[in-house]
């Protein structure tokens, strides 16, 4: 089997696995990285919404050649040791979770989103796809706003 | 109505410390080291356990499951008010199966109620014996002795853990103290908003659902199943599929046939490598328009109004609405010759363990069933049929698997809220009503095997918002503002949280053309609560909800924020099932096979303005998990027929 090299929060890693094997499998069942979630598998829920060099992806959807050399990030990576992001300590600020299951996609979306646009207008809240079947939407949107103020 | 238990807490022997079953039978559950003792337990139908561990953990095993509704929270903070423990000192873990016939059953927005009084009562029971071991470690009298921060304190500044006295205090036999509840006036924990308890482990990645757990070093497993409701396997080639890498085992079970593999992308290949032709179904031919013809048929005839009186009538249907919560059916087996052994979520997990020993052929006490927390739920978690076939795969696989429902196997072979048609008829005469006639039927009274469950609210969520649509029409035809004709018709605390919403979510200001305010309000599980909506509907084909208030009366509330998050998915739950998602059947299978189809709201839909206002109370605890869907459902449905000059009768109206 082909062999991928990359890194996974920041760590380098090499994983013995078909081309064509999504990078949420090679996560999940490979290198025991479980906070990227399964919710659909074709890029619909965004349960799995990670990072691929700083851009936010669905590794569902996301085959592992395509990672070859490159710096995958999860929620797993998104806290600087015991110091949480900004994004993560709104959503304690905010007690956004309910479920929790969308919220490792849903908080890496948010940060995807505040790197490319640092005051999100409510149109472009709009526009983040993840799926919350518990509801937290208001409390997701007031989050990404404390931290768009909070510069 | 339940009535209020009397409780009564009674004294373990040092014999029974050793009757406790070991914490965490999975340490990657988040269960805390194994504790010293039981420091109180209760004998009220809740049985519940507190222990503290020499480490000052104080551990209450949950005989419920934390699906997103904030029972372990709620939980923790009637034990920290109780004990006067520091809240980030108590852990919740969910208990296992029970065998020793206590309450385990999480549904019907019952928890908060049931577990109100026994969950304090054992704390107190507890807080006691641990002041009592203080006051005899230290000769001083126990009267003298207050606790906090999760220490006994001497008036002279001593203090000690109640981890150091869990040993001393599991001993007492009849405390010095008094070991009843505080009165309310004295909650410092109770009625205060608090964070959740799992919050971080919530936004790390930390938190483990089913999937996520490496138990038994159990092989993801997937199962092809028929394209149809109701269909099943006439062939299997599956040659092709087990030469395929990674591939353990292929087994057939009832409900398909099942690929164990070294992964899920694996499973899924080699699923796809099967090739099985199917039965149809037994409604193979049966598609919407006739579930809808065979519904209207079954609907009894209406009955003659009162002579002399006008009526007000609406027909409504709903179709069918996937639970689709988040975290698809997963369930771990390890099933052995003598013995098994599961992992998932349940809601039920006592009666899933009866029917998965019944499955398996082996005695109930020989099934072991540890719950672990949820990915959501909405109902879909009362019924376990992915734990029953993960062990009869295991079964016949002869070894532990991981078994994971696909998105699309939940969406169409899952589970959903049963298709409905109501008929409602108000009588009206001398300017009020003077008969109502609401006759609903579901597609559970037609001979479909159409697979069904209770769905958040149940029948409410649409029986009472179908009730209120009509209380609109009926203030209309009445020709009276439907806030000011539900003030007449309303009292106490439901009309309280009518006023409530009226007031802050300013009811009757002028709306821009093609926008709507509406209203309504439910009571149920011993509580009111009231829905202000306003929608956008301007382009009627894309309606958006700009803003909800709602106000709830719920009894005593034991974490406001929490309550505030039920009735905000509730609010989400019930613009979903009214504007956008629901299940389409197309010659006997369902069209829709995850969320590209199943339109349930994004953050696009949900409103950009949220507010819930909790109503002060002194009752004790009501339900609140499910409360809010029919109101908001009713709201949303009245604010489209007003901001369209439309009367929706089917639901989703976008479908």
């Amino acid at each position: 089997m082909p062999k991928h090299s990359f890194t996974v929060n920041g760590k380098p890693v090499t994983v013995d696995a078909p081309d064509d094997m999504p990078l949420l499998w090679v996560l999940r069942d490979l290198l025991g990285v479980t906070g990227p979630k399964y919710g659909c598998g074709i890029g619909a829920c965004r349960a799995c919404t990670s990072h691929l060099d700083n851009t936010e992806i669905q590794p569902c959807v996301v085959p592992v050649k395509d990672c070859a050399g490159r710096m995958v990030t999860t929620i797993e990576g998104l806290a600087d040791g015991d110091c949480l992001h900004p994004v993560q300590q709104a959503w304690l600020d905010c007690d956004v979770a309910q479920c929790g299951f969308c919220q490792p996609g849903q908080i890496m979306a948010a940060v995807a989103l505040l790197n490319r646009t640092p005051h999100p207008t409510d149109a472009d809240l709009d526009r983040i796809e993840n799926v919350c079947r518990c509801g937290t939407y208001p409390r997701i949107r007031q989050a990404i706003k404390q931290v768009a103020d909070r510069g | 109505m339940t009535t209020r238990r009397k409780v009564i807490v009674h004294a373990l022997s040092a014999s029974a410390l050793t009757l406790v079953v070991p914490l965490g039978g999975d340490a990657a559950v988040g269960a805390p080291a194994r504790s010293g003792g039981p420091v109180a337990t209760g004998t009220d139908d809740e049985k519940l356990v507190l222990e503290v561990t020499p480490a000052n953990r104080v551990v209450v095993r949950l005989p419920r499951v934390e699906v997103g509704q904030g029972i372990t929270t709620a939980v923790a903070m009637l034990i920290a008010e109780e004990l006067d423990a520091r809240l980030p000192d108590v852990d919740i873990p969910l208990a296992d199966a029970r065998t020793d016939g206590g309450n385990q059953y999480t549904g019907g927005s019952s928890s908060v109620r049931s577990l109100y009084d026994p969950a304090r009562k054992v704390a107190a029971v507890a807080r006691a014996r641990l002041v009592t071991a203080a006051a005899r470690q230290w000769r001083v009298p126990a009267k003298t002795l207050r606790t906090e921060n999760t220490m006994v304190i001497a008036p002279d500044g001593r203090t000690a853990t109640f981890g150091s006295l869990t040993a001393a205090a599991a001993q007492v036999v009849r405390p010095d103290v008094p070991s009843t509840p505080k009165p309310a006036n004295q909650h410092r924990v109770i009625g205060r908003p608090a964070g959740r308890i799992d919050a971080r482990d919530l936004v790390t990645g930390a938190a483990k659902y089913t999937g996520d757990l490496t138990v038994a070093s159990a092989k993801p497993t997937v199962v092809a199943r028929p394209p149809t409701l109701g269909g099943s396997v006439a062939t299997v080639d599956d040659a092709k599929a087990r030469t395929l890498p990674g591939v353990l085992a292929v087994v057939r079970i009832p409900s398909g046939v099942a690929v164990v593999a070294e992964t899920f992308h694996h499973a899924f290949q080699a699923r796809d490598a099967l090739r099985i032709t199917w039965k149809p179904g037994p409604m193979a031919t049966v598609s919407d328009a006739e579930i809808r013809s065979r519904l209207r048929a079954a609907l009894p005839p209406p009955a003659a109004p009162p002579r002399g009186s006008k009526q007000v009538q609406g027909e409504f249907e709903f179709a069918g609405v996937s639970h689709a919560p988040m975290e698809v059916l997963t369930a771990i087996a390890d099933v052995r010759a003598d013995r098994a052994e599961l992992w998932f979520s349940s809601q039920t997990p006592t009666d899933a363990r009866a029917s998965i020993a019944e499955a398996i052929r082996l005695p109930e006490a020989s099934v072991k069933v540890h719950v672990v927390r949820g990915g959501g739920s909405f109902g879909r978690r009362l019924t376990y049929e992915a734990a029953i076939e993960a062990a009869l795969i295991s079964k016949a696989a002869k070894r532990p698997v991981k078994l994971m429902w696909s998105r699309a196997d939940d969406t169409r072979q899952g589970r959903m809220r049963p298709a409905t048609q109501h008929r409602v008829r108000i009588s009206l005469a001398g300017g009020k009503v003077v008969a109502t006639a609401h006759d609903s039927v579901s597609v559970d009274e037609l001979a479909l095997p159409i697979p069904t469950g209770a769905w958040r609210s149940v029948d409410s969520g649409m029986t009472a918002a179908v009730a209120e649509v009509m209380v609109d029409e009926t203030a209309k035809a009445l020709g009276k503002d439907p806030v000011a004709y539900r003030r007449t018709t309303l009292a106490g605390s439901a009309k309280a949280v009518l006023d409530k919403v009226a007031a802050a979510g300013r009811w009757g200001r002028p709306m821009p053309r093609g926008c709507g305010q509406g209203v309504a309000v439910h009571e149920e599980y011993g509580s009111a609560v009231a829905c202000l909506v306003e929608v956008d509907a301007t382009d009627p084909r894309n309606p958006r909800v700009v803003a909800v208030v709602m106000a709830a009366d719920v009894g005593i509330v034991v974490n406001p924020r929490g309550l505030e998050a039920q009735l905000m998915g509730a609010a989400i739950d019930g613009l979903s099932t009214i504007l956008h998602a629901g299940l389409h059947i197309d010659r006997g299978a369902v069209r829709e096979g995850s969320f590209a189809d199943f339109h349930y709201a994004r953050q696009r839909h949900s409103p950009l303005h949220f507010a819930a206002h909790i109503l002060p109370s002194t009752r004790p605890p009501g339900g609140a998990g499910e409360l809010g869907v029919p109101a908001a459902a009713g709201a949303v449905a009245n604010a489209f027929a007003r901001a369209t000059g439309t009367r929706p009768s089917r639901f989703p109206i976008v479908f």
